[in-house]
């Protein structure tokens, strides 16, 4: 008969996902329901290739970062677990968490972690500090052809000199949220997800 | 007026028994059956969002600039508009075809055997019943066709041929319990015409056939496919082109020309989304069939879900299993509407033509107006789109009126 896409996923995996990311039961099954439908190969995990697939990704500037996102170091697959889990970033801060937990540790879509998500974006060899060439290198694909590499450089420049505070050429993690202390990062990193 | 009948006491017997078994589903549709989006856009444009943090600056960089692109590209991820529409609509509540039954797991027993029943229905009793059907009307074509082409060209062979197509169109029609609602009939597609029409199934030729005779296009077959198409041509002419014919656009284009310049000649139709789409859009029209010249017939057809999926989803189906599929459907159902026919303004190049004529055939139907290409099903996307997005981006990046 085929594969029911609401049959592969058990209720003990909706439960755990929900615990980890906040989405609702309804909400799970939808994106298992996407995911499934992104999954040409159906072997149950995603390839770059499946998100290429998509369109205004595909046209998307940051396609590609966005993408590897997804992506564990070193890995080519993601599975469902880790797709909700990337998704789960993107979740609205709720005032009033209902199980807060004081031991599950920070919720995937606190500010912090929006904050990390996009830090990770610039971050291309993951080290934890964004380098003048990873800074160069996002701006390049942001930008296309149409701006000339001294002028890019002189952009990358002055962005670093305005957050580096401790001197070492490169932008931290912490350093990163001190210039984006006044930014409605909820706001802007924030997804209505309905039902 | 059976048929109707049989959609009627149909649409209750689901209705009734399916939404009962699942309440939840039911409170979240409005009108229509189907599933509503995941996520809510907010349509921010480039401009506003990255345009608002400047102030008074004029052109700069900032580090929170990747949020606007991350947040795009995650909503695309969750749901796009364009992969949606290259696999079936997804309904609210079951129609009992286990086809469509994506998010329902076993819900009751009676249910169940509910479907049981269906199933033997529509296998043992319906399929049967279509197959003679279609192969009676099938045969009736090639045999019409061909004894009606030994008559010599006069208003009497023109009569006997759309008589025969009809004729056979409606059997096929009958072979798939196709329930056809015409609106406008004022506006039906006249000789030296070109008919235009969103594409969803290789059905959609017998659904506007059966309302009067058009003049067929396409690509010249092998098999079964092939007889029937060189039968069709000795009733009445229909255009078929070799493969190799296809690729000379110019070539393409004079024959339709021709054809419609002869204004005894029956309208063609044209698909110009150039692939079957899933009936909740309609994409792209191809600017081909608009710079033929002559006036286009816009015809909108919206097929009814709930009784059969009529979408063809040719990288999952091939054309056999396609209309097994069709044939053990409960119905399908489905309203055409004529719109006033259409030309080309002065001034409108093919292309500003094409979406004009799209957008009133989307509105007409209720359909999702887009501006993707339906190639995409099987093409990648090309890469200008990313280039104009990127060069949006650097003006604001520099300001828009900079001198260096």
């Amino acid at each position: 008969m085929g594969s029911r896409a609401s049959s592969l996923l058990r209720e003990e995996d909706i439960e755990e996902i929900k615990k980890e990311t906040g989405f609702s039961h309804s909400q799970i099954t939808r994106l298992y329901s996407r995911f499934h439908s992104l999954d040409k190969g159906e072997n149950g995990a995603l390839s770059r290739e499946d998100f290429q697939r998509i369109p205004e990704l595909a046209i998307n500037p940051l396609g590609d970062r966005i993408i590897n996102a997804f992506f564990p170091e070193g890995e080519d697959q993601v599975n469902f677990r880790g797709f909700m889990r990337t998704l789960a970033h993107f979740r609205p801060v709720e005032d009033n968490e209902k199980n807060k937990d004081p031991s599950a540790g920070e919720p995937l879509n606190s500010r912090n972690n929006k904050l990390l998500f996009a830090f990770r974006l610039y971050d291309l060899d993951r080290d934890d500090k964004i380098s003048r060439d990873e800074l160069l290198q996002v701006l390049r694909m942001m930008v296309g052809v149409n701006i000339s590499d001294e002028q890019l450089g002189s952009i990358a420049d002055r962005t670093i000199q305005e957050a580096d505070t401790n001197g070492d050429m490169c932008i931290s993690f912490s350093e990163f949220i001190k210039v984006l202390e006044k930014v409605d990062v909820e706001q802007k990193m924030s997804i209505r997800f309905l039902h | 007026g059976f048929l109707h009948f049989h959609g009627v006491v149909l649409l209750e017997i689901l209705q009734g028994v399916t939404l009962g078994g699942d309440k939840e589903a039911s409170e979240t549709s409005n009108e229509t059956n189907t599933v509503q989006g995941l996520i809510q856009r907010d349509d921010s444009s480039l401009e506003k969002e990255i345009g608002e943090r400047r102030g008074n600056r004029r052109g700069d960089f900032a580090l929170s600039d990747v949020f606007y692109f991350s947040k795009k590209g995650i909503e695309s991820i969750v749901e796009d508009e364009v992969t949606q529409r290259f696999s079936s609509e997804e309904l609210v509540s079951w129609n009992l075809l286990t086809r469509t039954n994506n998010n329902f797991h076993y819900i009751s027993l009676r249910l169940t055997i509910l479907w049981g029943v269906g199933v033997i229905v529509r296998y043992g009793i319906l399929l049967p019943l279509r197959v003679s059907l279609a192969a009676i009307g099938l045969s009736w074509l090639v045999i019409g066709t061909t004894v009606v082409g030994f008559i010599p060209n006069c208003w009497l062979k023109d009569w006997l041929s759309e008589l025969v197509h009809v004729m056979c169109y409606r059997i096929c029609a009958r072979g798939l319990s196709a329930t056809i609602h015409y609106h406008n009939r004022e506006n039906k597609p006249k000789k030296g015409g070109i008919c235009v029409a969103n594409h969803t199934s290789p059905i959609d030729v017998v659904i506007l056939a059966n309302d009067g005779g058009y003049a067929m296009v396409g690509q010249v077959h092998g098999g079964l496919m092939g007889v029937v198409q060189r039968a069709m041509v000795r009733a009445c002419p229909h255009i078929w082109f070799e493969r190799a014919e296809m690729k000379d656009r110019h070539l393409v284009t004079q024959r339709l020309r021709d054809h419609v310049n002869d204004k005894k000649k029956l309208p063609i139709l044209i698909f110009p989304e150039g692939t079957c789409i899933n009936n909740t859009s309609v994409m792209m029209f191809k600017k081909g069939s608009f710079e033929i010249g002559g006036t286009i017939y816009p015809v909108a057809i919206k097929y009814d879900p709930q009784f059969g999926d009529a979408f063809w989803n040719s990288a999952k189906y091939n054309m056999v299993s396609y209309l097994l599929r069709m044939m053990t459907s409960w119905a399908i159902v489905c309203n055409v509407w004529y719109l006033p026919p259409m030309t080309q303004k002065e001034g409108e190049d093919a292309v500003q033509f094409a979406n004009r004529v799209k957008s009133a055939i989307a509105q007409q139907g209720g359909l999702v107006d887009l501006s993707w290409d339906g190639g995409l099903k099987r093409a990648k996307v090309k890469d200008t789109f990313k280039q104009e997005q990127q060069k949006k981006y650097s003006c604001m990046v520099v300001g828009d009126d900079s001198s260096e």
